[in-house]
């Protein structure tokens, strides 16, 4: 266990430290740290999912307060709560099954007969509503209690204390081992997340096209790089970006691919972007209601896009899927970045004076990172899972994170 | 993301280089001066928060950032304090390749001392880089770091990179930004090596020397005042042993770089790597502690912002619009108010209508109704009851302001003072619970150097009394009763007095912004400077090209001549301090010193030395010639010896005789009937060989009548030296 925690702690100082930037980056670091942690986990007899569970959401509530901005984090965080509980109902749900099977066939203990239909009765009904889970409004309702309810049957049930230690052993280790598994195909989901996304090129950018993108995202270079070597022939206008300027990055990269690439400023795009068949930006984070953070200028583009009528078009892995909603004022924290990538601080330290004027600064530079893109401005958005409509986001966040996770805070009084 | 990709292949590649060599780091815990009393009397000042952490967080965390591997931070004064901070503190407990190691040393005092005593524990084995722990930064070293390995590579002689970034050059910012002076440098700009450096430039003239040297070395020279010294240097191991050498080093700039410049024997050389967008300062005064502060808040520090949780410890901090700072749990009231660029720290109470702006409030303050705070700075648990009015003051941990106080600019409270009820204290006092060291105690901070931040005996009469009788500890009702006349009824603490020229000063290092008539007097003074050495602004532009060309011969002639009066002018005054009792081996040394600095031959030596005890002849009274001649053989007879030191060869001897017969001839007529009669006494002296004035006296044969005067009266002298010498022959 120590080596789990100095782990967290090491993690948790590089986020603090903006040593791990970037979703991608900070998603796959945060699965792989989580995934550790669960296998350091040690297993009790009772309630193994809420052990887990408690162990995921304290070392998530570190995670996610060391560097609020980073989302991926938070949304890894929850991925794997939500996996805990999914192993965690079907694993239940098939030793109802056993139980129930082998209460059929043989009834030698007359004694425990009279609690287990009750048992049973709660856990199955918990196992069909594992099975069905449809996200209905009903079931996200019902669902509340299940992380208290399902775990209860094997502990209530101190009826086949002797017999079913072994069985339980297994069992926990097999949760364990479920979760972790499913952790490896979330971490695999991370890692292939471009290349799933880059398939689907083809089916957008056709023949001829001029596409129009802002900044550099790795998932757009991939996701045009695919589309060039499916032989599709088309023109990239890139908008360098200020004031990182990583544009002028993806640029050569495109050129080195054999792309048609114009750069143009930022402050160009209104006046291109009738010649423009297709904008394809890639996000910091989707929120719940469909609505995208995403490097600054990405509104400005949106709206130009808006009023001639161009598609507008968001690349992102599943991972930067955020339950959040953006008017949770967590998310609308925005990172402020050093003004010196807008001005030289030797220039201009004359008017950074502070013994003269009175003490007050006169010159204030805000470097804001992101821009928040509102859903209506939001034609289509492709993720490794298939191009999706806006209004579409909050059932596919219902697919990946369950309810109860929203606010990753360990119970104080449980 | 490739950014990332890049940085993260690099930082893998960085270990297996430095494999060999860790990166060290030495960081001097201890500013070795006196500008942050009385508050460093109590706390060391880089335990001093600096908006939100204290300062050798935010340098420890800078080189962790840059790939230090060890860190060794060296204390001195308060050293335990800084021992059980870094002990109590993530640094020490830090997984991963960052170590930090105090090293403690109790006599030390300046940063010359500390170097040698690192040097002594011999723990530096490779280039480590040099700060003091109240340096800020966010730049990356790697560069510089790179260009000091190649040139050490190429030069084992350059053993010093500085970090200096560009500002703008206006003296009036230097004034005002961070309260230093205008650094001078001058720089090779192929080369980036340094070769002139001056920080105390005189405002009132506006004009440098350069060594003519200097510009016969250098094809091109940028002389800058734009340039900003960042206090961070890359040093190899040989400057410790250069320390250890030169043991009169003490300050790292004003003796070690311009002792490296000035010497050409030892030819170690020093460069300069600029920065342009990353942050680097150091706080060296109260104004740059504000300014700094300031550009904290303003994130040009960034990631080393307060809503940035870099220092793992300290509370987390929530950034608002325009650049408010606020700790989660904040009491404030509705209708108080926080203005732009303010922090408020964790747990900190806010009364009614009360109003902050551009000021930093620490953990656990509590804060009454109608308070007015602008530009202020204060620390922890400090209570300011209602109606106080606080601008551009500092006021540090466990401060209690009664109601109605008013802390006019510039103000320092230090720890826990207490003001009465309706006190106003004037601007740039400084109020501590300890009494004003006077100058003879002061033994926990010494100050080798310019002790301009008042440390001298309290003159106001109350203060006298307390300090005779008054016993340090500040809980005796002794002391509280004895202070009430200073900080009203109620109060604790003492004010600390300045000189007249202190408070002088006082505006230049202070919080408070410079007034208004001062900085005029300052745009004024600049400007008509500027009117004056207008010609001299043309003729050497300032960070201009300097080229040096062939025609400069003349100049060199001019620059020679000034040089050898300026010697001979040292020389005697050297031997004025003989006169006073000097101990003359001494003189030797420095009369030797003196010619290496002018780059004089020893023929030259031995004339000022003969030139200056002729003087000393003449200044004794005297009536007659006679009486003079008297005088004359008593003082050579007494510097013989140290005569006879120069006088190495024949060259020397003959020198001595032609500046004797210059002396007769120019300045000191009173010689020239008595020459023959000195010269026979000098030979009698064995001063003068007699090889050397027959080959004089042959020197002379040829030239003007006019000329040969003295050889002339000399004539019956020379005749029987010759006849001697023929004698011995035979």
């Amino acid at each position: 266990m120590p080596d789990v925690q100095a782990l967290v702690n090491d993690f948790v100082l590089k986020l603090k430290r903006r040593k791990i930037e970037g979703s991608h980056a900070s998603a796959q670091h945060t699965a792989e740290l989580l995934r550790s942690v669960i296998s350091h986990q040690r297993m009790p007899y009772t309630n193994q999912a809420g052990a887990l569970i408690d162990a995921v959401k304290a070392v998530g509530e570190q995670l996610i307060a060391a560097n609020p901005v980073e989302l991926a984090v938070g949304n890894i965080v929850r991925r794997v709560l939500h996996i805990i509980r999914e192993e965690d109902l079907s694993s239940t749900a098939t030793a109802i099954e056993g139980l129930g099977l082998s209460a059929g066939s043989d009834d030698d203990d007359e004694g425990q007969h009279e609690d287990r239909p009750a048992l049973s009765a709660a856990a199955l009904a918990a196992a069909a509503r594992s099975t069905l889970r449809a996200p209905s409004l009903q079931t996200l309702l019902e669902d509340i209690p299940d992380s208290a309810a399902a775990p209860q049957p094997p502990s209530s049930g101190g009826d086949s204390e002797g017999k079913s230690k072994s069985d339980k052993n297994i069992r926990s280790r097999k949760l364990k081992h479920d979760v972790i598994e499913a952790i490896n195909e979330l971490i695999q989901d991370i890692d292939t997340c471009h290349e799933q996304i880059s398939e689907q090129a083809v089916e957008h950018i056709h023949q001829n096209e001029v596409i129009l993108t802002l900044g550099r995202s790795r998932t757009v270079k991939e996701f045009l790089c695919a589309a060039k070597e499916k032989n599709r022939s088309f023109r990239v206008f890139v908008a360098e970006g200020a004031p990182r300027y990583q544009g002028h990055v993806l640029a050569k990269e495109l050129v080195s691919k054999g792309i048609q690439t114009t750069v143009i400023t930022d402050s160009a795009v209104f006046a291109m972007i009738s010649r423009v068949n297709m904008v394809i930006v890639g996000a910091h984070a989707i929120m719940a209601n469909g609505g995208v953070i995403a490097p600054v200028g990405i509104n400005m583009v949106a709206l130009a896009a808006q009023r001639h009528a161009v598609p507008f078009v968001v690349v992102a892995g599943s991972h930067k899927l955020c339950p959040l909603y953006p008017h949770n004022p967590e998310v609308l924290l925005n990172d402020l970045k050093c003004p010196s990538d807008l001005l030289d601080f030797g220039e201009f330290s004359d008017c950074m004076d502070f013994g003269s004027h009175g003490g007050s600064p006169l010159l204030h530079v805000v470097n804001p990172a992101f821009d928040y893109v509102p859903p209506k401005l939001v034609s289509l958005f492709i993720t490794d899972t298939g191009g999706h409509n806006p209004s579409y986001m909050y059932r596919l966040i219902a697919d990946y994170y369950s309810a109860d996770d929203l606010v990753v805070k360990r119970r104080s009084t449980s | 993301m490739a950014q990332k990709k890049g940085h993260r292949s690099l930082s893998s590649d960085d270990p297996e280089e430095l494999a060999r060599v860790p990166l060290q780091a030495v960081l001097l815990a201890d500013s070795f001066a006196t500008k942050f009393r009385p508050i460093t009397l109590e706390r060391p000042k880089v335990l001093l928060p600096l908006v939100n952490a204290p300062m050798i967080d935010y340098t420890l965390a800078w080189l962790e950032s840059v790939g230090v591997e060890e860190a060794f931070v060296f204390c001195c004064a308060h050293s335990q304090q800084v021992k059980d901070y870094l002990n109590k503190s993530q640094w020490m407990k830090q997984p991963g390749t960052f170590t930090v190691q105090p090293i403690e040393s109790h006599d030390s005092i300046s940063a010359g001392d500390a170097l040698r005593v690192i040097y002594n524990l011999g723990v530096i084995c490779g280039d480590f880089v040099l700060v003091s722990g109240d340096t800020i930064s966010n730049m990356s070293l790697k560069e510089a770091l790179q260009e000091h390995k190649e040139r050490r590579k190429k030069d084992p002689l350059a053993v010093m990179t500085m970090v200096i970034k560009h500002s703008k050059p206006s003296s009036l910012t230097h004034q005002t930004r961070l309260g230093n002076d205008e650094i001078l440098m001058a720089i090779d700009p192929d080369t980036k090596e340094l070769l002139y450096y001056e920080d105390k430039t005189d405002q009132s003239q506006r004009f440098i020397t350069l060594d003519k040297m200097l510009l016969a070395s250098t094809p091109t020279l940028h002389l800058h005042n734009d340039k900003q010294d960042c206090y961070i240097d890359i040093c190899s191991p040989e400057v410790l042993s250069l320390f250890t050498d030169n043991f009169d080093y003490q300050h790292l700039r004003r003796h070690f770089v311009k002792g490296l410049l000035v010497d050409d024997l030892m030819g170690y050389k020093i460069f300069t790597h600029e920065i342009h967008s990353s942050y680097a300062a150091r706080i060296d005064n109260f104004r740059s502690y504000d300014t700094i502060s300031k550009d904290i808040i303003q994130r040009w520090t960034y990631p080393m912002v307060p809503d940035v949780q870099y220092f793992g410890n300290c509370s987390q901090m929530k950034l608002d619009r325009l650049g408010i700072y606020k700790a989660p749990e904040v009491d404030q009231s509705r209708t108080a108010q926080i203005r732009a660029f303010s922090l408020i720290g964790n747990g900190t109470a806010i009364g009614d209508h009360s109003v902050i702006s551009n000021s930093v409030i620490g953990q656990s303050c509590t804060i009454g109704r109608n308070v007015s705070i602008q530009g202020s700075y204060i620390w922890d648990n400090v209570i300011i009851e209602d109606d106080c009015k606080l601008s551009h003051a500092l006021v540090c941990d466990g401060v209690h302001l009664r109601a109605g106080v008013v802390l006019e600019p510039g103000v320092i409270l230090s720890f826990k003072v207490e003001v009465g009820q309706k006190i106003v204290i004037p601007a740039y006092s400084k109020v501590s619970l300890l009494p004003q060291p006077s100058k003879q105690d002061s033994d926990e901070e010494l100050e080798y150097a310019d002790a301009n931040s008042g440390v001298v005996e309290s003159p106001s009469i109350t203060s006298i009394a307390n300090t005779r009788n008054v016993d340090p500890v500040p809980d005796s009702p002794d002391a509280e009763h004895s202070d009430t006349s200073e900080v009203g009824i109620s109060g604790v603490g003492y004010i600390w007095s300045t000189t007249e020229g202190g408070h002088e000063e006082e505006w230049r290092h202070s919080i408070a912004p410079i007034p208004a008539e001062k900085l005029m007097e300052f745009c004024l003074s600049a400007h008509t400077d500027l009117g004056v050495s207008n010609q001299d602004v043309n003729s050497l532009p300032a960070s201009g090209e300097l080229q040096l060309d062939s025609e400069s011969t003349g100049f060199d002639d001019g620059e020679d001549y000034k040089d050898s009066a300026d010697f001979e002018k040292e020389v005697e005054a050297t031997f004025q301090r003989v006169l006073a009792g000097v101990n003359p081996e001494n003189v030797i040394l420095e009369i030797n010193s003196l010619r290496l600095s002018y780059d004089m031959s020893h023929a030259d030596c031995a004339g000022s030395l003969f030139y200056s005890i002729m003087k000393s002849a003449l200044s004794a009274p005297f009536s007659s010639n006679r009486e003079l001649l008297l005088n004359t053989g008593k003082e050579l007879s007494r510097w013989k010896d140290l005569l006879k030191n120069c006088l190495k060869t024949i060259d020397e001897e003959i020198e001595v005789l032609l500046k004797f017969e210059e002396m007769c001839l120019e300045t000191t007529k009173e010689f020239a009937p008595l020459f023959s009669a000195i010269l026979n006494h000098l030979y009698e002296k064995d001063i003068l060989s007699e090889d050397a004035i027959l080959s004089w006296a042959e020197e002379k044969e040829g030239a003007d009548e006019s000329d040969k005067v003295f050889v002339k009266q000399s004539e019956p002298f020379l005749k029987w030296l010759r006849e001697a010498s023929e004698d011995e022959d035979d």
